[in-house]
């Protein structure tokens, strides 16, 4: 195990692949000469050339566009989206073309580009750099979604998405390219299905992904100390498909689920997968599932309130509280 | 390039023939053999046969619009497996699940008809950019309306394959209009080969109906392309002569202007050339005519009618890749 910072994860996996298939390309903004804004395509430039480690203009939907193209020839892009915010200027591509290209034409095409993007809210970035876009992806067929909670997440679910035939979205995090974790030395590739419990527990479960699993994990913790409540924390790596099975799993053994989502509550994580829960196990639940989610709020710029918006562990150490009254 | 009348003679039928489905389109969808939304192609033949026919079907890779049956069956297509997909069958070129804007056949390198105005700039220049990176002598050819052109993809899309140097040919159907908006009412500059000077790529401007003077144009363009000299812009002037699509009555447009642009008719035009050169009689054009309806009736019409549709049991198939081992994680 190599103890690495996410950054060093994605870059490894980047690294690893781009060596293995010489189809392997990178592109997005700044990228190459400079190395990647959160520093994850370090060195490939230097390593791979200007043909493979493309730095873009700033024009989203067009680059996105153009590595959907090459990707239908056999080249496996991996198309970095400097913040989630700008893929809202992609969309057109990723789910006009990317996400529907196999089923229109019959099987005949496919689009096995890799997207990966910092979502989520760092601090005082303002409304317009903190979007948190999970939910628009998640919601459309065709497309892969997944969130790395981990650096060896990171690692292994680029390197699976990267080889994936289907056009895969990565949901990353701005906070989190920092964040240390250990990574097998050997090669190693993530499910792009599935989710993983993260603490075992009997009592409740905290459903969470990104960074709300570290939430969820803090939460925990807490709730053991002070109140004896033993929750397990499932982490869903994967938002697009729904682990359906593990959802079930875990709420059928602790009959309690609170889902704690970054975003807004609406036409969220939070509400699929109580939507979920209902369609799978209804009735092993012994109290009403919970969203823990951010106000429907754009998010402010000022220190305060810009946390007041967002939730943590306390609104999860909360939300379990109120559920069992205590 | 000069090119022989015998081989003008074949341009003739094949001309001949896409109008001659088109408009049987027409009568399908009347029938309502043929649902959605459906483009016709009359009056623009010379466009994708004059640039094809200066290019290598089925080598070279095709991307276009919703207006893609004619591009479709130049490309390589065979006509029976384009009319079954409009007729929403098994058979035809996408399974029954594309319909009429989104005709693909992959084998012929045609790769698609898009339905979204402009989708496909960025798409060809990735097409090319793969063309690229795996070292052959391809060349992408995107063929999209005038009206497209105000989309932001358009540039977008020529500055990456000007700064790539990609080997992407970018043609302009310039028919005058964006459904019922007429060009000098949604577009600053009318030609649109002006446009590209702004990215410092080559462009012309042609007369889109004449079939000799597009081969020409073309000819040069794909020269210049396939040279590896990067994108180069060819703007067709051309007609439509039914609506945009089939619910469209064309009533924005002056008969006067109408009568005009089919006095200029590609099919015509290029009979009359042949007749007047002596490799082809009236008599002759009328039996190529007639044995092109019988064609289309008997073996196109009858093939769409018979076959069968696709199973509903197997409408979620095609949503991602079947069985992918990545997805568990590889195959160590
Ligand atoms: C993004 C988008 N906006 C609007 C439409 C509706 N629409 C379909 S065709 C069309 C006009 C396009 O005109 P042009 O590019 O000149 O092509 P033509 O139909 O004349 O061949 C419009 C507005 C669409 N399909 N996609
Ligand atoms: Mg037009």
């Amino acid at each position: 195990m190599a103890d690495i910072m996410m950054w060093e994860a994605i870059m490894r996996a980047h690294d690893e692949e781009m060596a293995n298939d010489p189809m392997v390309i990178a592109m997005g903004e700044d990228i190459g000469v400079v190395g990647g804004t959160y520093k994850a395509t370090t060195g490939l430039y230097d390593k791979y050339g200007e043909q493979r480690v493309i730095d873009t203009p700033i024009s989203e939907n067009g680059y996105t566009g153009l590595g959907i193209g090459a990707s239908f020839l056999g080249v496996r892009p991996i198309i970095e989206i400097m913040s989630v915010n700008f893929a809202w200027l992609a969309m057109d591509q990723i789910f006009n073309t990317a996400a529907k290209v196999r089923y229109m034409s019959g099987g005949q095409l496919q689009a096995p580009v890799v997207i990966r993007s910092p979502g989520g809210t760092a601090h005082q970035l303002g409304s317009q750099h903190s979007a948190r876009m999970e939910k628009v992806f998640m919601g459309i067929a065709g497309l892969r979604v997944v969130t790395p909670s981990s650096p060896r997440q990171a690692y292994g679910l680029l390197k699976s998405a990267v080889r994936c035939n289907d056009p895969v979205f990565i949901n990353e995090h701005e906070l989190m390219y920092n964040m240390r974790g250990d990574v097998p030395e050997d090669e190693y590739f993530h499910p792009l299905e599935g989710s993983e419990i993260t603490r075992e527990g009997r009592d409740v479960t905290l459903f969470g992904y990104n960074i709300s699993v570290h939430w969820c994990l803090k939460a925990a913790e807490l709730l053991s100390k002070h109140h004896g409540i033993e929750a397990e924390v499932v982490d869903l790596f994967t938002l697009s498909p729904l682990d359906r099975e593990g959802i079930r799993n875990s709420v059928s053994k602790t009959h309690r689920a609170v889902i704690v989502e970054e975003a807004e509550p609406a036409v969220g994580v939070g509400a699929e997968v109580m939507a979920v829960i209902n369609e799978e196990c209804f009735f092993e639940l012994d109290a009403a599932p919970m969203r823990v989610s951010a106000l429907n709020v754009p998010i402010p710029y000022n220190h305060a309130m810009e946390k007041a918006a967002l939730p943590d562990e306390n609104n999860v150490v909360e939300a379990v509280r109120n559920m069992f009254g205590v | 390039m000069i090119m022989k009348d015998t081989d003008k003679k074949r341009v003739l039928r094949e001309m001949l023939f896409a109008r001659r489905f088109e408009e049987r389109c027409y009568e399908a969808y009347v029938e309502r053999n043929i649902g959605g939304f459906l483009h016709l192609y009359p009056g623009e033949e010379a466009c994708a046969f004059g640039v094809l026919e200066a290019a290598k079907p089925g080598h070279d890779y095709v991307i276009t619009s919703y207006r893609d049956h004619v591009h479709a069956i130049k490309s390589g297509s065979d006509p029976k497996k384009v009319m079954a997909e409009l007729f929403a069958k098994e058979t035809g070129v996408s399974k029954g699940r594309g319909g009429s804007m989104h005709i693909f056949d992959v084998a012929n390198r045609f790769m698609g008809g898009y339905a979204l105005v402009g989708g496909p700039f960025p798409l060809a220049a990735g097409i090319a950019k793969g063309i690229q990176m795996q070292g052959g002598d391809e060349i992408c050819i995107c063929f999209l309306g005038d009206a497209a052109n105000n989309q932001g993809t358009f540039h977008e899309s020529l500055n990456m394959a000007k700064i790539w140097n990609l080997p992407v040919l970018y043609v302009c159907e310039n028919n005058l209009y964006g459904i019922g908006t007429r060009i000098d009412r949604s577009t600053a500059v009318i030609d649109q080969y002006k446009r590209v000077s702004g990215y410092n790529i080559p462009s012309a401007q042609e007369d889109g109906q004449d079939f000799d003077k597009v081969f020409t144009a073309a000819s040069k363009a794909i020269k210049h392309v396939r040279g590896g000299n990067g994108p180069y812009f060819l703007e067709l002037m051309t007609y439509r002569y039914r609506g945009h699509s089939m619910s469209d009555s064309n009533a924005y447009r002056a008969k006067t202007e109408e009568r005009m642009w089919s006095d200029r008719d590609p099919v015509i035009m290029l009979r009359d050339r042949l007749i007047v050169s002596g490799a082809l009689t009236l008599d002759e054009y009328k039996e190529m005519d007639t044995a092109i309806l019988d064609e289309i009736e008997d073996e196109v019409i009858r093939y769409a009618t018979e076959s069968s549709e696709p199973p509903v049991s197997e409408v979620e198939r095609f949503v991602l890749a079947d069985n992918d081992p990545w997805v568990k994680g590889g195959v160590k």
